[in-house]
C-alpha cells in the first residue's frame, strides 16, 4: 500500500509548544544543561538588579539635575532655544520622509515610536508635553511634503543643508549680550547637548576633509598620495584621546599669539581631524566599489577628470558608503565621551560633576546607568532605524 | 590632405601639457602644505620661546621626582622621567596582552554561544552584544572604577571567596613565590617548548606524508604540559609556593593584590571589546557557505573533523583582519585609563607633562609610542595576511 503525501498527518511537532520548547531548549542532554545554565544566570543578573533599580537605587539623584544632564550649564532661559532647534529638526525630517519617501511611508513610523518612548519617562508633565509635540512639528513637516510637487525635493536638499548653520546660529546666539538670541558661549554648552553636537559638527566637517582625504589617497600622483596615507595612518594609529589632548595644548600655540580658542572648540577641531581619517577609509572602500568600466565610460563620453569625479564616482561612491557613516556617526558619538578627560562639560562629564555634589555621594551607580542608558538608546535607536530604512528603501545597494 | 593631418610640430603649450601639469600640481600642493605646517611651527616655536623654553628632549634624563601607583619594575621617585615613562609603556603592555588574552576568550565565546541552537544562550548572547556595543567604553570604565571596584568594602569587611580577597584595595590572589629551583624550572619549561615545537614538527611532517592532518595543537601542548609537570615533580623542591594573602592591620600581605584601578581597566576592556570580537566571530563563521558544511558532512567527516579542517581555516580568512583592528583598538583604548587613574603610557606622560611642562615633546613621544606599537602590528598583520590569504586557482 503506498501512502500518499496527503494521508500523512500534518508535522504538527513543528507548530506546538511542547515541539518548540524540544527543538530550541532541550534538543539534547547538553542543550538542557545549557537551558537550565542560562535561565540560572538570568535569575541571578536580574533579581539583584531589579531589586536595586526599583527598591534601593536613588534615581532623583536624576531627575532633580536633569537639565543639567541635557544642557548642561546653557542658561536656563534660553533652553527653549534648544526646543525650537529639537522642533525645527522633526519638521525637517517629516519633510525630507514625506519628499523622498513615496509609497513606503510606513517604515517611517519607527521615528515616531522615539519622542513616545521618551514621554514614557519620568520626566515632569511639561517637559514630556514638549518631547511629544515634537511628534506634531514632525507631522506638520510631513504634512508639508504632501503632494507631488517637484520643486520640493530641492527645497527638501536645501532645507537639510542650511537645519545645521541655523541650528547652530540658534544655539550659539547672535546678537551679543542683549536682544533676541543673546550669545551662549560654547565653554557654556553642555551635557548630552554637547555630546551630539561634538558629534554632529565632528562628522559634517570631517566630511569634505575625509572625503578629499580619500580621493588625495586614490590619487595617481606620488606626493599627493603620500601626505594623504601619512595623514590618515597617523590618526588612525593613535588613540583619539592624544589627539584631544594635542588639540587642547598645542592648538594655542599653533596659532597666532593673541588668538585664544575655547576648550570645547580645540575639541570640536580635535574630533574632526579624528573623524576625518576614519571618514577617509570608509570613503575610500566606497571609492573601491565603483568598477573601473565606470571611468573608462564616462572617459569615453569626454568627461574630464574633475567631472568624472563630481558627477560619476563620487555621487555613486557615497551612496554605497551611506550606512557605514551611520555607524561611523555612532561610534563618534560615543567617541566623544573622551572630553570629558579635558574637563569638558559633556554628559559623562555632567555626571562626574554631579558625583562631586556631596548631596549625591554614593550614586555613582545611578548616575552612570542613566548616562550608559542615554547612549545606548540614542546609539541603538540609530542603528536600528538605519537598519530598518536601509532594508525598505534599499539604501547602500547600488 | 594637409588640413586634415594633426600637426607635431605646434606643441602643446606647457600650460595644457599635462605631464608638466601633474608635476606642478604635486609641487604646488607640497609647497602649500610645508607652507602651513611651517607657519604652525613657527608660531608654535614663537609661543615657547615666549615661554623661555626650546623643544628638546634632554629633560628626560631628568628626576622625575612622582610616584607611580603600580609598576612591573623597580621604580622610585628619584628615577629620570625616561624610566617613569618606560614604566608606562609596560603597563599599557601589561593591561593590553592581559585584556586580548582574555577579551579573545570571552568574545569567541559569545559569537559561538550567538550562533547556537538553544534560543535562550543565543537570545542572552545577542542581548548582551547590543547593549555592550551601544555603550562608550569611557562609561563602562568609570563605571567599574566609581560604581563597582572602589564601593567594594573596606579591607575589614573585604568579601572573601576562599583565599580570594575582594576589597576597595584591590582584589588580592594567592600568587606563587619562587623557590631556589625556580630558575632550573624555567629551563625546564625551556626544554618543553623545544619539545612541545619538535613534537609538532614531526606530527606535521607525517601529516604532510600521509594526508591525515593530526591534531598538532593538542599533542604538542600536551608533550609540554607532560614535560614541564613532571619537571615540577623531579625537582628537589617545589619552584614555586603558593603565598595565600593575609589580613594584616589595615591592608593585606602575602598574596598578590590587583589595583581596583587596575581591574576597572582590565574589566572594561574585556568586556567591552569582547562584545566587537564576539560580533566578529559570528560574522566569520557565517561567512563559511552551508555548502562546505554540507560537502564535509557527505565526505563522512564528521562534525569535530568538519569543524578543525573545514570551517575553521576558512572562517579565520574573515575573522583575522578585523580581530587584529580590535587588539589595536584595545591597546589604543588602554589610553582611557587615565579617566580611572591607572598609570599607563598616557596617563605617566600626562604627568610628565605637567611636571615638566613639555607639552609638545611629551605629545610627540606618546604619538610616536602609539603609532609605532599600530604600524607593527599592522605590519605584520599584512604578513600574515598574505600567508593565509585564499590560494586560487
Amino acid at each position: 500500500m503506498t501512502i500518499s503525501i496527503s494521508d500523512l498527518a500534518p508535522p504538527t511537532e513543528r507548530y506546538t509548544v511542547l515541539g518548540w520548547l524540544k527543538r530550541n531548549l532541550f534538543d539534547s542532554f547538553g542543550d538542557s544543561l545549557l537551558t537550565v545554565f542560562a535561565i540560572w544566570l538570568t535569575y541571578a543578573m536580574l533579581k539583584p538588579s531589579l531589586a536595586w533599580g526599583f527598591g534601593e537605587a536613588r534615581w532623583n539623584v536624576v531627575a532633580d539635575n536633569l537639565k543639567l544632564f541635557m544642557v548642561g550649564r546653557y542658561p536656563a532661559e534660553q533652553v527653549w532655544r534648544v526646543w525650537v532647534v529639537l522642533y525645527l529638526l522633526a519638521a525637517v525630517i517629516g519633510f525630507t520622509w514625506s519628499v523622498w519617501v513615496k509609497g513606503k511611508e510606513k517604515a517611517g513610523f519607527v521615528l515616531i515610536g522615539i519622542p513616545l518612548f521618551l514621554a514614557l519617562l519620568p520626566f515632569g508633565m511639561t517637559t514630556r508635553l514638549m518631547i511629544l509635540a515634537l511628534d506634531l512639528f514632525g507631522f506638520l513637516g510631513i504634512l508639508l511634503g504632501r503632494g507631488d510637487n517637484p520643486s520640493f525635493k530641492r527645497w527638501s536638499i536645501i532645507s537639510m543643508l542650511l537645519y545645521f548653520p541655523v541650528g547652530i546660529v540658534i544655539i550659539g546666539g547672535l546678537t551679543g549680550d542683549g536682544g533676541f538670541l543673546p550669545t551662549v558661549k560654547p565653554d557654556l554648552w553642555g551635557g548630552l547637548m554637547l555630546t551630539i553636537l561634538l558629534a554632529v559638527i565632528g562628522i559634517i566637517f570631517s566630511f569634505p576633509l575625509g572625503v578629499s582625504l580619500a580621493l588625495g589617497r586614490q590619487s595617481s600622483l606620488p606626493i599627493v598620495s603620500w601626505i594623504c596615507v601619512g595623514f590618515i595612518e597617523l590618526v588612525r594609529g593613535v588613540p583619539l584621546i592624544t589627539i584631544l589632548f594635542m588639540m587642547d595644548l598645542m592648538l594655542p600655540l599653533f596659532l597666532p599669539s593673541g588668538i585664544r580658542v575655547e576648550g570645547v572648540i580645540r575639541a570640536f577641531v580635535a574630533i574632526t581631524l579624528f573623524s576625518a581619517a576614519y571618514m577617509a577609509e570608509n570613503v575610500r572602500g566606497g571609492l573601491q566599489s565603483i568598477s573601473i568600466g565606470q571611468y573608462e565610460a564616462s572617459h569615453a563620453l569626454g568627461l574630464s577628470g574633475f567631472t568624472t569625479m563630481a558627477f560619476i564616482i563620487l555621487p555613486q561612491a557615497l551612496k554605497a558608503v551611506i550606512p557605514i557613516l551611520v555607524s561611523q556617526f555612532i561610534g563618534l558619538l560615543k567617541d566623544t565621551t573622551l572630553v570629558m578627560i579635558l574637563s569638558l562639560f559633556d554628559v559623562l562629564g555632567i555626571g562626574k560633576a554631579v558625583l562631586g555634589n556631596p548631596e549625591y555621594i554614593g550614586t555613582s551607580k545611578e548616575v552612570y546607568i542613566f548616562v550608559a542608558a542615554l547612549f545606548w538608546v540614542l546609539s541603538y535607536g540609530m542603528s536600528y532605524a538605519s537598519q530598518r530604512l536601509e532594508t525598505t528603501l534599499g539604501v547602500g545597494e547600488r | 590632405m594637409e588640413k586634415t593631418k594633426y600637426s607635431t610640430e605646434e606643441s602643446i603649450p606647457f600650460w595644457r601639457d599635462e605631464r608638466v601639469l601633474r608635476v606642478l600640481g604635486q609641487v604646488v600642493f607640497l609647497v602649500a602644505v610645508v607652507g602651513f605646517f611651517s607657519y604652525l611651527y613657527n608660531n608654535m616655536i614663537t609661543a615657547l620661546a615666549a615661554q623661555g623654553m626650546t623643544p628638546s628632549f634632554e629633560f628626560l634624563g631628568r628626576t622625575a621626582g612622582f610616584d607611580i601607583g603600580e609598576s612591573l619594575i623597580d621604580y622610585v621617585r628619584a628615577d629620570t622621567y625616561s624610566r617613569a615613562l618606560f614604566v608606562g609603556i609596560l603597563n599599557t603592555a601589561y593591561v593590553s596582552i592581559v585584556g586580548v588574552f582574555f577579551a579573545t576568550i570571552f568574545g569567541v565565546i559569545l559569537g559561538v554561544s550567538r550562533l547556537s541552537t538553544n534560543f535562550l544562550i543565543a537570545k542572552l548572547s545577542s542581548i548582551y552584544l547590543e547593549i555592550l556595543r551601544n555603550i562608550p567604553l569611557l562609561v563602562l570604565l568609570v563605571f567599574w572604577y566609581g560604581a563597582v571596584f572602589i564601593t567594594l568594602p573596606r579591607v575589614k569587611e573585604a568579601i572573601t571567596f576562599g583565599p580570594v580577597f575582594l576589597s576597595n584595595r584591590g582584589i588580592a590572589v594567592p600568587w606563587g613565590i619562587p623557590t631556589e629551583t625556580w630558575s632550573s624550572y624555567l629551563m625546564v619549561l625551556l626544554g618543553a617548548l623545544v619539545v612541545a615545537i619538535i613534537v609538532g614538527w614531526r606530527l606535521k611532517v607525517v601529516g604532510d606524508r600521509t594526508g591525515r592532518p593530526p591534531l598538532i595543537s593538542l599533542w604538542s601542548s600536551l608533550s609540554f604540559l607532560t614535560v614541564a609537570i613532571v619537571g615540577w615533580f623531579v625537582l628537589p623542591q617545589a619552584p614555586l609556593v603558593t603565598d595565600n594573602p593575609v589580613l594584616e592591620g589595615l591592608n593585606f600581605s602575602g598574596g598578590y593584590v590587583f589595583s581596583p584601578e587596575f581591574m576597572a581597566l582590565l574589566s572594561g576592556l574585556v568586556i567591552y571589546t569582547a562584545a566587537f570580537i564576539g560580533e566578529i566571530v559570528r560574522a566569520g563563521i557565517m561567512s563559511v557557505s552551508k555548502g562546505q558544511h554540507e560537502a564535509s558532512k557527505a565526505l563522512g567527516l564528521t562534525s569535530f573533523q568538519t569543524l578543525r579542517l573545514i570551517i575553521f581555516p576558512q572562517a579565520m580568512r574573515v575573522i583575522v583582519p578585523p580581530l587584529t583592528s580590535q587588539y589595536l583598538n584595545l591597546t589604543k583604548n588602554s589610553s582611557l585609563a587615565v579617566a580611572i587613574g591607572y598609570p599607563d603610557l598616557f596617563a605617566v606622560g600626562g604627568t610628565i607633562l605637567n611636571q615638566s611642562g613639555r607639552a609638545v615633546e611629551v605629545i610627540a613621544l606618546m604619538m610616536g609610542l602609539y603609532l609605532s606599537t599600530s604600524l607593527i602590528t599592522s605590519v605584520f598583520m599584512n604578513w600574515y595576511n598574505e600567508k593565509i590569504k585564499m590560494v586560487e586557482r
